[in-house]
């Protein structure tokens, strides 16, 4: 593909953080990026002055609603002494951080700066489910929101246009849902670290110990299809096809690619990125693809001079179960309503030959949403770097990944290219 | 006066309280906005006329709630009483997000896209602070 945007000069990528995503009682948003931030500084291989961040780009959503505290930019610049120096919030839904990271390839890239620092933070878990629901569908558009269309419901509507279009069916969404919790048994991180089956075994184990009837799922479809453990939130979308509530933050050391070798021997390039933004759900004609990732992925492919083949792994936004079968397709990874059946065939298994999601992606890892961005990059970081541990594709050639943010019902996206040369 | 009332978002809802689902339509190249716009995202036009839409369209997409956010549980709904919403197009084309009633909620399997819906308006709360929801239901 013929190369048909490029960056002012070039940016590295040197450094990244996260914080252990899951729901912390005990841990505001101070404490989450705090951990982020330290993980990061130790990545840093030839070490980090702090001193020396120019300016920090911040991802949130809405803490304003869930914390009622606002203005996270500068409360996080004082948090790691970084003020007097810039610093900036960044919204975008469930998108902020990968708009932040966007943000600092774009204050290097211009030669202003020379050392960013991205992330993202927001603190969720202290509100109930219902204002949660609520909080997030503050993304939505006025007319969706008001009339009690929730976020599960946005994609909800458009699993039931994509089931009629395409012939997918309910059974065809839990593969996805297997697969995510299948990767993150493997991620210390995350807020689910079990598999479907480790969980039907434990519940197995708990209901003999208390002496109560032992469940007789026959497999991990079985299991999934039980209303006790599975309830239904907005269907066809169950309990086990949605994100989490979470709490988390993570962060990245940006630098331009000249002074790269200052901070580690082994930095990964910006390679794509692209933006775009989206309709709401009634002014869309078809139902089952977001135009806005399109445009991103387009963008980012035309930097890049990449092909979709030559991805060779990518985070992707699983809000919900059926969202990663329409992130595939519109990332052009397969061909419109193959979504579905890529899944089922294993393609995109941890050893298959396009992993997706390997941290367990937003459903298991947990999705706090203003830190989800940039942790769906560090764990890009991670694995091209190798040291993804028990959750490392087992491919020694390792060069291209990707990660993909959706905010809101597709309002916003961000597609990021990263590469190790 | 009809034509006299802006393209907005307030007179869209006026019109609801008053029954009636209204459009507006882009003079220059035609297309039609449910809710009205005063621009064209098309043809970037502020030449706008009303059309009164005829009520009458088919499901193209729906979920069933069964956790919504608080002011829906007010309302008295919950997993043992969800409520449906769904992406009707209106036989003049445009396409409206809105409650489907009268449908089996608490049994989607058994609604059907393609469903032919009629236009019902959903007065809600106390006198002075009156307030209309569109909604569908089939005919
Ligand atoms: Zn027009």
């Amino acid at each position: 593909m013929l190369r048909e945007r490029k960056l002012g000069r070039g940016v590295a990528v040197v450094g990244a953080g996260l914080s252990k995503f899951g729901v912390f009682k005990d841990k505001n948003s101070k404490d989450l990026f705090t951990e982020a931030f330290q993980e990061m500084l130790a990545s840093v291989d030839k070490g980090l002055e702090p001193k020396d961040i120019d300016a920090l780009y911040l991802g949130n959503f809405t803490n304003d609603f869930f914390t009622h505290q606002a203005h996270w930019g500068p409360i996080i610049a004082d948090l790691i002494g970084h003020t007097p120096k810039a610093a900036t919030r960044t919204e975008g839904a469930c998108a902020s951080s990968g708009l932040a990271f966007r943000e600092g390839v774009f204050a290097i890239a211009s030669g202003f700066y020379d050392i960013v620092l991205v992330g993202g933070v927001e603190e969720m878990s202290k509100r109930t489910t219902s204002e949660v629901t609520e909080g997030l569908a503050l993304a939505s558009s006025p007319y969706e929101g008001q009339i009690g269309l929730t976020f599960p419901g946005c994609f909800a509507i458009m699993a039931t246009a994509y089931f009629e279009k395409y012939g997918a069916t309910r059974q065809h969404l839990m593969n996805v849902t297997v697969k995510s919790h299948n990767n993150a048994r493997f991620n210390p991180k995350a807020q689910f670290n079990l598999s479907i089956r480790d969980i039907m075994d434990s519940r197995i184990e708990r209901a003999r110990s208390k002496g109560e009837p032992i469940p007789a799922w026959k497999d991990e479809q079985e299991f999934l299809l039980d209303p006790v453990v599975n309830p239904v939130v907005s269907w066809p979308l169950y309990l086990f096809d949605c994100c989490p509530i979470s709490d988390g933050a993570s962060c990245m050391l940006l630098v331009a690619e000249e002074i790269a070798k200052n901070f580690t021997d082994n930095p990964l390039h910006v390679a794509g990125i692209g933006q775009g933004s989206g309709l709401d759900l009634h002014a869309v004609d078809d139902l089952t693809f977001f135009e806005a990732t399109r445009h991103a992925a387009n963008e980012a492919f035309k930097m890049s001079g990449l092909n979709p083949e030559e991805i060779q792994f990518a985070e992707v936004h699983d809000c919900f179960s059926i969202a990663e079968i329409i992130h595939l397709e519109d990332l052009g990874f397969c061909k419109p309503g193959e979504g579905y059946k890529v899944v089922a065939e294993g393609i995109t298994k941890l050893d298959g030959p396009k992993p997706i999601n390997t941290s367990g992606g937003l459903k298991c890892k947990g999705h706090p949403v203003g830190a989800t961005g940039t942790a769906q990059l560090y764990e890009v970081w991670k694995q091209l770097r190798g040291e993804a541990g028990k959750r490392q594709i087992p491919n020694p050639n390792l060069r291209v990944g990707a990660a993909h943010n959706l905010g809101g019902t597709g309002g916003t996206c961000t597609v990021t290219i990263l590469e190790r040369r | 006066m009809t034509e006299e009332r802006p393209f907005s978002d307030i007179t869209y809802e006026q019109f609801l309280s008053e029954e009636k689902l209204m459009a507006s339509r882009c003079k220059k190249c035609g297309r039609l906005f449910v809710p009205p716009r005063s621009l064209c995202p098309h043809c970037q036009s502020l030449k706008m006329e009303w059309a009164q839409m005829k009520g009458k369209g088919r499901l193209v997409a729906f979920t069933s709630i069964a956790i919504g956010p608080p002011f829906m549980v007010k309302e008295g709904y919950n997993t043992r009483h969800p409520y449906c919403i769904g992406v009707v197009e209106l036989e003049e084309g445009a396409r409206i997000v809105a409650r489907i009633e009268g449908v089996a909620a608490n049994n989607p399997e058994t609604i059907r896209i393609g469903t032919p819906l009629t236009v019902q308006y959903l007065h809600q709360g106390a006198q002075g602070n009156l307030k209309t929801f569109l909604a569908f239901k089939p005919v």
